[in-house]
């Protein structure tokens, strides 16, 4: 399984680096959620997040919007997955998968500033899928919750 | 100390010279004049410090506060620096104490009214050193705010002769202020922006009605707010304040006045694949859909369909800025009410289809007029004065900003 949530971890921070967010919502299950929060609103319970998806449409309107409606500087991101710790089946019969991952993410912009953009870990619940697997929840938990200017390209 | 250096070209309110972003001794002079002087700056929820003792931490420009609920059920605050050496004596965001704050420099206390009470080693130490006999406490202290509560808000003051808040918002903007801020609210979550540019771009863009369906495409094209649709403007008699709207008019999906003008807003054929972010509740009962309220210098509060959020405006040196997200709902909300503000923040916050462009757009201007200190920004849709106005093409609360600052600025 380790290595599974690994290879998965790495196809999905490929995808974004090289900027092929139409590749993204497919590593979710079409009923799925994807939150970006920060380490404080979660440690408190509160619920809203900077990203709040709980559909694969809503990941694909995120992609869509990002490309057609959203003005923002050029910019891409470089993914530093860590590890994941396999947190343990979530049910008993051991369907689902919990992990958490430690992640770092560095921001270039189009000036070729270099910035430490996001630190954190994802608390994913992963499901074999058909014979794929995949992110059936990802709350992206940051460690900080204090975002330079803004978050357009996914963490 | 805090004299602005530089005069205004004219005293038309259609111009405004860009050194105002960039000059670092009228920077100094509105932390002066504006954020210390006689306005109400937003500081917090009163639902943040319900217990006697609980505090937050926050800041009037850039003097930081201590907001803490009396012993005698009170709200009072502070500034937030020891009378000893000035050290913080409040280190986090929020807290309970006891009876007290304690510097953890040398241990200097304040009771919950910010007042100095206990010096460690007073009398010194086996009858050596301590303070001077003829010391007196009660002349030392962190200043002192004058606080006000209105429908949940805490502001504080530092001057004496600040009005009082009704007064100080006009009727008008008061109940647009209590149409949203009407029952007792729920956190729903907290983050900061961080914005490269001068504070007062970032109050601009806010009160700019005009650019909202031109820079955000996102809203344009799901007619979430047109100017075509109905909406207004309403700007406070002295200009400081103001609230805009629009009203949920369904309209003509081939309506052509975007189209003929080539603006990018207009992107035909473009669906949401899951159209329950905008599936909205008319909570209010009154069909807007979207109201932006701002009270001068600090404090926007935002209704955008079920979203609803506090943003506290924090200036950190003359180009960058902190944007502090509150985002809110009523304790009353059913389940299905709070599923549509968790999925309608997403037109909102620092990843907001809509706010995010807010929060490069300063950063654009900031940069682009770099070498035009001397040159005049153009503010003259709608005219030339301030009145409130039934349309959104119009910079009319943006001038009134520029009234209300040059008022307090004395420019």
């Amino acid at each position: 399984m380790l290595e599974r949530v690994v290879s998965l971890n790495a196809d999905y921070a490929r995808a974004i680096d090289d900027d092929r967010l139409e590749d993204w919502p497919g590593f979710f299950t079409e009923k799925c959620l994807y939150k970006v929060t920060s380490a404080d609103n979660h440690r408190r319970g509160l619920e809203v997040g900077v990203i709040y998806a709980d559909s694969n449409g809503m990941l694909r309107d995120r992609v869509a919007a990002l490309r057609e409606a959203n003005i923002y500087e050029r910019q891409s991101y470089r993914h530093l997955v860590g590890l994941p710790a396999i947190v343990g089946p979530i049910n008993e019969d051991g369907e689902v998968t919990r992990a958490e991952t430690p992640f770092l993410v560095v921001r270039i912009m189009r000036d070729g500033t270099m910035d430490l953009f996001a630190t954190g870990r994802y608390l994913d619940a992963l499901v074999d899928d058909g014979g794929v697997l995949r992110l059936r929840e990802r709350v992206v938990v940051c460690d900080s919750g204090r975002f330079d200017t803004l978050l357009a390209i996914p963490l | 100390m805090g004299e602005p250096t530089r005069a205004w070209p004219s005293d038309t309110l259609t111009r405004v010279p860009f050194w105002v972003y960039q000059d670092d001794a009228n920077y100094h002079a509105e932390l002066r004049r504006i954020f210390e002087g006689p306005t109400w700056n937003y500081l917090c929820l009163e639902s943040d410090v319900t217990e006697p003792g609980q505090f937050r931490t926050t800041f009037i420009g850039e003097m930081p506060v201590v907001v803490v609920r009396g012993q005698d059920g009170g709200v009072h605050a502070f500034e937030n620096r020891c009378a000893h050496r000035g050290a913080l004596i409040a280190i986090d965001d929020a807290g309970r104490v006891k009876h007290a704050f304690q510097c953890v420099y040398h241990a200097w206390s304040y009771d919950l009214r910010g007042n100095l009470i206990g010096i460690a080693f007073e009398k010194g130490s086996n009858g050596r050193g301590g303070m001077p006999a003829e010391f007196c406490k009660a002349d030392h202290g962190p200043r002192k705010l004058r606080t006000t509560t209105l429908c949940g808000l805490v502001f504080g003051t530092l001057a004496p002769d600040t009005p009082p808040i009704e007064d100080y918002l006009g009727s008008e903007i008061l109940g647009r202020l209590r149409r949203v801020m009407r029952k007792p609210v729920t956190v729903l979550g907290r983050f900061t922006q961080a914005l490269p540019n001068n504070w007062k771009l970032y109050i601009e863009n806010v009160k700019d009605t005009y650019h909202a369906s031109l820079l955000h495409a996102f809203f344009g094209t799901f007619r979430i707010t047109r100017l075509t649709q109905g909406g207004g403007v309403l700007v406070s008699p002295d200009g400081a304040h103001h609230a805009s709207y629009t009203i949920g008019v369904p309209e003509d999906a081939t309506s052509a006045a975007y189209r003929e003008q080539g603006i990018r807003s207009e992107l035909d054929g473009f669906r949401l694949a899951d159209a329950r972010l905008l599936d909205s509740e008319d909570e209010f009962g009154d069909r807007i859909q979207l109201q932006i309220l701002t009270v001068f210098p600090n404090l926007v509060i935002q209704q955008v369909q079920n979203s609803l959020a506090i943003r506290q405006v924090l200036p950190k040196g003359l180009g960058a800025m902190e944007l502090h997200w509150t985002y809110i709902g009523f304790a009353d909300d059913t389940a299905d009410l709070r599923q549509r503000r968790l999925r309608q923040a997403n037109l909102v916050g620092p990843a907001g289809y809509v706010s995010m462009e807010d929060g490069c757009v300063g950063g654009f201007v900031q940069r682009g007029a770099a070498a035009a200190s001397d040159e005049l920004s153009v503010v003259n849709m709608g005219g030339d004065g301030t009145e409130s106005m039934d349309t959104r093409a119009t910079e009319a609360s943006v001038r009134g900003f520029w009234k209300a600052y040059r008022r307090y600025m004395g420019c």
